[in-house]
Formats: structure tokens, sequence, C-alpha cells
């Protein structure tokens, strides 16, 4: 075994960081999921059931004029075909995604347009495939370029962020600038795509439902079922014990939630749905390309005068997702004068979404490619640019960092690659036909917190039940959840049991943001410090029955100091590069992140593992190819839409500086679910420009972008 | 047993097969559409829901199973055409309470997360550890070791990381991957079959 990942194993059991971190922990449901015995939302065991398939939009814009459902009920085993001209009525939530045959408009190839619900899926899926749906096509417009008459700025981005931002006098700085970037970089559409495929189980018993669903919080989940149906809570009710990863794209209700519960409804039997591959290529949402122009002016010793970054990006004609490409850039460097600008297209696209880190992780593929341009056009070294623009408070909002560790991330990550050895210039090193390279990029991401309530029991045999509808889409939730209950309640680990996954609990916010643990932990840790002040004030040899406490975390949320709260790592790889054939090879990452206290580390390890991966992904392989006489993502399955697998990872190293940050909550955490994909895409960009002298700025890097065959 | 088809009826139910499923030792007698994959016999006919449907078309690993021993995508076989093979997946390799060794070392490198690619991370695993001591190569074997004379030598990083890549996590854990199937080689090693089912290539009739 090569020096790969310093993988966690159960003999650690002591920490390295002066006791802010917990010992590590292993999975909750671990036994579980390697046993097989973990169930996710399609396979909850239900007798009579039924099976429904999306029949999907063959044409990128027009209406559906009818659809031919006499002749596909006419075949065995069918029990309903479903569309607009038959379906009811059903109230809208605003979000399109729940907007479901309610219209005759298709707005995108790929959108739903009818439903088969039949006895097995066999049959509803060949069905499916034989539905005749007769078409009004229009023409469409499905390619994003930087002059597209539809551009227009929206009020505001995602997550309500602001659209521009200004300070100075840029454009003027830009001129006077001794040395200058000026570039535009390009990230293609990319694709989440979970392992497990949306899905959905509902079971109607008399006025009440039950979904077993795959979602990132299932409170959510709920609430638009109950609005969708026009029912009352207490009538749904939303599981979600083991989630297949979600990446963004299962932050709000996907469209087979409400279609399964419509055909369950329909039907008067259970129904299990879930969306195929390809199919969620076009309904559960992606990240929207995106075209970026980055100014850089700065003096000659490297101090920025000016940072100008605006981006253009897509949505659908029937939803505005205006993806918040520019927002890492307002907090990153030191510069008198600046800009941040975002303009959207409107295209006959499918509606993009969130995917890992949305704004920062393609915002900082571009500002951290042009600073690599910079330090190469000053001969500066890379590392020292970066910490010489290292502002003192937030340089947008003057408000202090409540804590700032990108200089340490740095200089470790440095010691780490051996990097005061690197001969700076490109195309410096060879190994028979490879060039090699290295390249650094900073990440960071912000550390929210959203509000959440819980509740903690007190058992009269010692034991706790801790309460929380936290949802475990892989990150290690639950796993966390239980080390910081054990740690407030004071109890061993194994006398402490968390329920998480289930709209029944205590209700709480999405695993998204990279806020869960910051989120849900806060409510955890308040309520069963609650619960032991309790027990310690009345019961101090334990409750005779058992004894609950709740709390929620709204009021503290409300009485925060105006501090900007984020966090910060160092990414640096190593690639190489045939002179022959043009093949990248990723020969090493390492990564260094200040986040916070890191609660759990062996999940959180896995968490950064994950986020890079996923950048590597994003750097070298991951590209959705807009087709623009279909109007469609041409390369809709995994056979075409490249992901990373275990051959294209070889060395990655994470480590973490310690950070104590009261100020972020009173667990001290930051968040990791985003950060180790921000980024990442820009080292390697940058290591690839390192090996071959070759500034590759349109993702992913390809193969003719670098072979000399090509050139 | 072979599978028994029946006609197609005047009624036209869809053509349907009797299939005897052998998984994890056990025999069971179904009748199936003949369009069910063995995936989906699995899965909604036995309840086996271990195995996960991650594409449907054998590109992501997720189904991994054992089919005569030897790993397969099990979205691509039809049920019919594995009536009275040996079938192991992920729910038969421990022994009662005992994890199968690949088992075991998934959890303790966290070599998962979502956990839903993690069965067929894991009969893959199982697969490729019987593999290599068969002697079979892989692509990234060096030239005159090419396993024709069992002579491949032990598996190394490079070779898990090969011999791994049909099974996709999107979570990113192969960098816990490698080292937990190179752990559960250490762990069967000389100690040859690890009495859990799952342990051999050839074909067990």
């Amino acid at each position: 075994m090569t020096g790969t990942v310093a993988a966690p194993s159960t003999e650690q059991t002591a920490e390295q960081t002066g006791g802010r971190t917990s010992a590590p922990a292993h999975r909750v449901e671990g036994r579980e999921k390697v046993t097989g015995r973990a169930h996710y939302a399609y396979e909850y065991p239900v007798d009579e059931v039924a099976y429904a398939w999306a029949v999907c939009a063959d044409v990128p814009h027009g209406r559906v004029r009818h659809v031919d459902v006499d002749a596909a009920m006419g075949l065995p085993g069918v029990l309903a075909v479903l569309w607009h001209g038959n379906a009811p009525r059903m109230a809208s939530t605003g979000d399109a995604m729940q907007d479901q045959l309610q219209s005759d408009r298709v707005h995108f190839r790929g959108e739903v347009v009818a439903v088969v619900v039949a006895t097995t899926a066999e049959q509803a899926r060949e069905v499916a495939g034989l539905v005749r749906v007769d078409y009004a096509t229009e023409p469409h417009r499905s390619v994003l370029t930087e002059d597209d008459p539809s551009l227009y700025r929206p009020e505001q981005l995602n997550a309500g962020i602001p659209t521009t931002s200004e300070m100075g006098d840029p454009d003027a700085a830009f001129e006077r600038s001794e040395v200058r970037v000026d570039e535009v970089y390009r990230t293609p559409g990319l694709h989440n795509n979970a392992m497990e495929p949306h899905a959905t189980t509902a079971v109607w018993t008399d006025d009440r439902v039950t979904l077993w669903d795959s979602n990132q919080g299932s409170t959510p989940v709920r609430d638009a079922v109950c609005q969708v149906f026009e029912l009352p809570r207490d009538r749904v009710r939303v599981v979600s014990t083991h989630v297949g990863g979600g990446f963004g794209s299962k932050g709000t209700p996907r469209p087979q939630v409400v279609l399964a519960v419509l055909a369950a409804r329909h039907v008067g039997r259970p129904v299990r749905m879930a969306l195929t591959r390809q199919q969620m290529f076009a309904l559960v949402g992606y990240r929207t390309p995106t075209i970026q122009r980055v100014r850089l002016g700065a003096d000659r010793t490297g101090r920025l005068q000016v940072i100008d970054h605006r981006a253009v990006v897509q949505t659908a004609t029937h939803q505005e997702f205006a993806e918040q490409v520019g927002v890492a850039t307002r907090v990153m460097y030191a510069a008198r004068h600046r800009r941040t600008d975002h303009h959207v297209a409107v295209l006959d696209v499918p509606i993009p979404s969130w995917m890992r880190a949305p704004g920062e992780c393609p915002g900082m593929y571009a500002l951290e490619s042009a600073m690599d341009e910079l330090a190469v056009r000053l001969g500066m070294d890379p590392v020292e640019l970066r910490i010489r623009n290292e502002p003192a408070t937030d340089p947008e909002r003057g408000t202090p960092f409540s804590s700032r560790n990108l200089v340490a991330c740095l200089r470790r990550g440095a010691d780490l690659v051996g990097w005061a050895d690197r001969d700076p210039r490109p195309r410096s090193r060879r190994e028979g036909e490879w060039w090699i390279g290295t390249g650094v990029a900073s990440s960071t991401y912000p550390a929210y917190a959203s509000p959440a309530s819980a509740s903690a029991t007190a058992h009269p045999d010692g034991g706790y039940t801790v309460r929380v509808n936290a949802t475990d889409i892989g990150t290690g939730a639950r796993t966390a959840l239980l080390v910081l209950a054990a740690e407030a309640l004071g109890a061993a680990r194994d006398r402490v049991r968390i329920l998480i996954g289930d709209s029944d609990l205590p209700e709480a916010g999405v695993a998204g943001g990279s806020m869960g643990t910051a989120s849900w932990g806060w409510a955890v840790t308040k309520v069963c410090a609650a619960l032991r002040a309790e027990l310690e004030d009345r019961f101090p040899d334990g409750p005779a029955e058992d004894l609950t406490v709740q709390a929620s975390t709204e009021e503290d949320l409300q009485d925060r100091a105006d501090v900007t709260r984020q966090a910060f790592g160092a990414q640096f790889a190593t690639v190489r590069v045939s002179d022959v054939t043009g093949e990248i090879r990723l020969d090493r990452m390492v990564g260094v992140f200040a986040a916070g206290r890191i609660v759990n580390p062996v999940t959180a390890r896995s968490q950064f593992l994950g986020g890079m991966t996923m950048g590597v992904g994003m750097a070298l392989l991951e590209e959705g190819v807009m087709d623009a006489a279909f109007g469609d993502y041409a390369n809709h399955d995994l056979a075409t839409y490249h992901v990373p697998v275990n051959a294209d990872i070889r060395d990655i190293h994470v480590e973490w500086i310690d950070e104590h940050d009261e100020q972020v909550n009173p667990m001290g955490t930051k968040g990791i679910g985003e950060i180790g994909i921000v980024g990442a895409a820009a080292a390697v960009a940058n290591a690839v420009h390192h090996a071959t002298g070759i500034r590759v700025r349109s993702l992913p890097v390809h193969l003719e972008d670098v072979a000399s065959w090509a050139r | 047993m072979p599978p028994s088809p029946s006609p197609r009826s005047g009624s036209g139910g869809p053509p349907a097969s009797t299939v005897e499923l052998v998984v994890n030792g056990r025999s069971r007698t179904v009748r199936l559409d003949n369009r069910t994959s063995l995936l989906d016999a699995l899965r909604e006919e036995l309840r086996l829901t271990g195995s996960k449907k991650g594409c449907d078309h054998g590109q992501c690993g997720a189904c991994t199973v054992l089919l005569d021993g030897r790993r397969v995508n099990s979205c691509l076989v039809l049920a019919v055409a594995a009536s009275g093979r040996p079938v192991t997946t992920v729910e038969g390799l421990a022994a009662g309470d005992r994890l199968h060794p690949v088992q075991q070392a998934f959890l303790d490198r966290d070599a998962y997360q979502c956990g839903y690619c993690t069965p067929g991370q894991i009969c893959s695993a199982v697969g490729v550890l019987a593999e290599a001591a068969a002697g079979w190569p892989s692509a990234v074997t060096p030239p005159g070791r090419d396993g024709a004379d069992g002579s491949v030598a032990g598996l190394d990083a490079a070779e898990v990381r090969e011999r791994m890549s049909g099974n996709i996590c999107r979570c990113g854990a192969y960098a816990n991957i490698v080292p937990a199937v190179l752990d559960a080689a250490a762990a069967t090693a000389g100690a040859g079959a690890d009495g859990s089912d799952g342990g051999a290539v050839g074909a067990r009739s």
C-alpha cells in the first residue's frame, strides 16, 4: 500500500488536538449498511404495491396535445395512465418541481408528461415506452452563451444573496494596474448523480399518507405534500432513515414525491416510484454551466488593487435558479476596488438547482485559476500571492472574521507537498513521457446554521433517547449527533440512542449548506444539557419514569454577533500529463482545512475526501454536453457522463487545522460537507498548467487540450 | 433447474416462467415475468434489497452479486438465465453475527458514506479477492505476471484500484475502499477459504 490516506482504524481512540476533537466514532448504522439490511426509500416492505413509471417529454419546448390513455389501459396489469388531461388539479407550492401534470406546457426535454401505474415494474416500464404522446412543438434555445438575448440581472441570487456588489472604481483601477489578468473561464453543466436514484414509496391508509422517501430533509417534503394535497400536517408522515446521497439534488421534493402520492391515491394501492438514472439528468436539478470573466489587477509586489468577477449562468423558462457564482470572491482577498455581478439566461432547459457548494464551487474555479495566472505574470509564488492578499476583515462587509486560518492551511499544505522545492517554471519537470506539475488553490465555504428543535429523554435504566429530524445522507450526521449528545449528557455513547429521519420527530432543517451538524447539533447539545441539568437538580439518582425535555434554537440564532463566519482550506494537486497521448493522471492531492471543531474525525475525513474526489471529477471528467438540436444533455447516463472511479483517484491526504471558534455556534463547528469540492478543480487545472505550460480555461480539461498530437 | 416457460396466453398476460432462485444457499421456486432482471427478482420477489439499483444499465456496479461465484451486474442478468445457479448477495456474506472480512474492513476503514453502493462494492471486493487468489490478471498486472501459471503477485493498491473500478462511489470513498480491500486481503490470506459463502471463483453447481 502506498501512502495514500491516513484512513482511520479502530485502534484510534484519543485525539491530537488538545481535547477539542472528540474520540473517533464509527457509523452508528454501519453494520446495517455493510450487511444490506439498511432500507432505502424504494425498499420498505409493502404489500400489494403498484409501480409508477414516468413518461418524459421527447421535445424541448411546446405542449402536450394528447396522450393515448385508452390504448395503454388495454394492456395487462396497467392500473392507470395519468397526464394533465386526466390528473386532478392540485395546489402549487410555487416550486415547479412539485407542479406535476398540471399543465400542457413542455418546458424542457425530459419533463414528466405522464405516469404509468402498473402491477409490476416490468409492465409499467414497458408501457411507459409504448404510450403515445402527441406534441405541438415550438422552437427552442438550449445552449448558454455570454451574449444570449435573454440575459438579465436577477433580483437576488440563490439563498437570497445579493446579485451585485461593487466598491471603489474597478474599471479605472484595472486600467491603472501594473499587472493584469482578464480571462474568461467556463464550466459545463454538472450532474449530482447521487447513487440512490430519487425514489418514493407512498402508502395511503384511510386519509393519511406515509412516504418512505429519499431526500435531504423530510420536514420540507412533508410540508410540500401537505400543501399540494391540502392535508393537515398530522396526516402526512415522511420517513427517510437511510438516504443514498444527495449532493443538493434531494434538498427539496423532486417530481417523484408528488407523483407517487398522487398515483397511490388514484389506484388505491401503495405505489413505488423511482426515477431512472437517465431521467435524473433532467428531473432533479444540476449545476448550471457558467461563463465567468475575471479581471485581477495588482501592483508589482503582488498586492491586488482590483477584483472583478462577472458570471453568466442559465435557468429554465418556468423557474428561476440563479447560482451565486461570485459569492466566494466577496470574502477571499483584500482589494480596494471590487465588483461581482451575475446575469442569467432563460433557456428551454431543465431546472438547474443546488449541487455541492453551489456558487463557491464554480466561482472558486475561476477566481483561483485567475490567481494562478496572476502569480505567473508577476513571477511570484502562488502560495505567497494568496498570503500577501489576506484581508484583515471581511473585504466587502467590513466585519471581523469569527476565525480565518487560510494562511495556516496554505503553509501546512505547502510543507506536506514539499512546495519549497518546486521549480516554479511551467513545463520544467519530465519523467519519461510524462510532464509533471503541482498546483494550488484556496477553498472556502460559509458556516451557516438554521433553527432546529430536539427532544431528549432519560430512561429509568440509565439510557437516553435523543430525537431530532436530521437526515443522514451519508455525511455521518447520525454518528456526529450521537457524539455531541453523549458529550452534553455526560453519558457513554452506548447509552444514547439517536433517532433521525422521520417527519414525526422534532422539526429541523435540511442536510444542506454544510449546516447539518451546526443546526441539528446545536439543538441536540442544548436539549441534552438541559436534560442533564434537570436530572442533576431533581433526579440525582435517576428518574423513576421517562423524563423528556425539549428545546429549540430559534431564538439563539436571532441573537448573534455580526461577524463573518467562514471555513477555509488549501488544496494542492500533483498531476502528470503524457506528452504522447495527452492522458492526465492525478498523482496526489493534499487538502488542509480550517473548519472549526471537527466533531468526528472518522466521518469528517471521509467528507473532505469525498468533496475533493468530486472536485477531481469536475476538473478532469464531468461534462454535461448540451445537444443544441435536441435541447437535451446528450450524455445522460453513467457510461457517458463520467464520474471518478477508483482508478482515477490515487493518493489523497486530508488534514485539518484545529480551530476554536466560539462565535459560530456552541460546538464551534463550521461545516465540512462542501468545502472539499471548492478549489479542487482549480488546484488540478493549475497543476496541469505547471506541468505543461498550457492554460485550460474550460472544464473539464480534455486530453486534446494538452496533447502534442492535437496542437 | 432450467426455467420452464409458459406460452403467451390468449388473455395477453406477460410471458412468465417458473424459475429456481438459489440465493445465499437457499432455493426458492418462483413464477416470474420473463423480463425480470436478477436484480429485480432479488429485490422485489425475494425482498433481498441489499443489492442496489443505481442505474439498471450495468454502469455503476451497485447491483453486483456473485453468480456461480463470479461477480456480475445483476441488473444485466435475466432472472430466467440464473435459474438453478448459485447466487450470493451481500446478505449472504456474514456468518451469523460474524461479518465477512470485507464487511469488517469496510466498517473499520469508513470505506463508505451513504452506503448505497456499499453492497455492490463489498460483493465486488469478495470477487476480487477470489480472482486474485486464482491468479487472474487485471489490466494493470505487468506482462509476465499474467497469471497463466498462477503467479500473479499479491494485490497492491494499484491492482485494487483497477479491479474495483466497476463500482462507482459518488460519495468518493475510494481512498478508504482501497485500504479496506487490502486489509481484507491480508485477513483472508493464508487462512484460505473464510468459511463464508462468497469465496470461490469457479462454478459450483
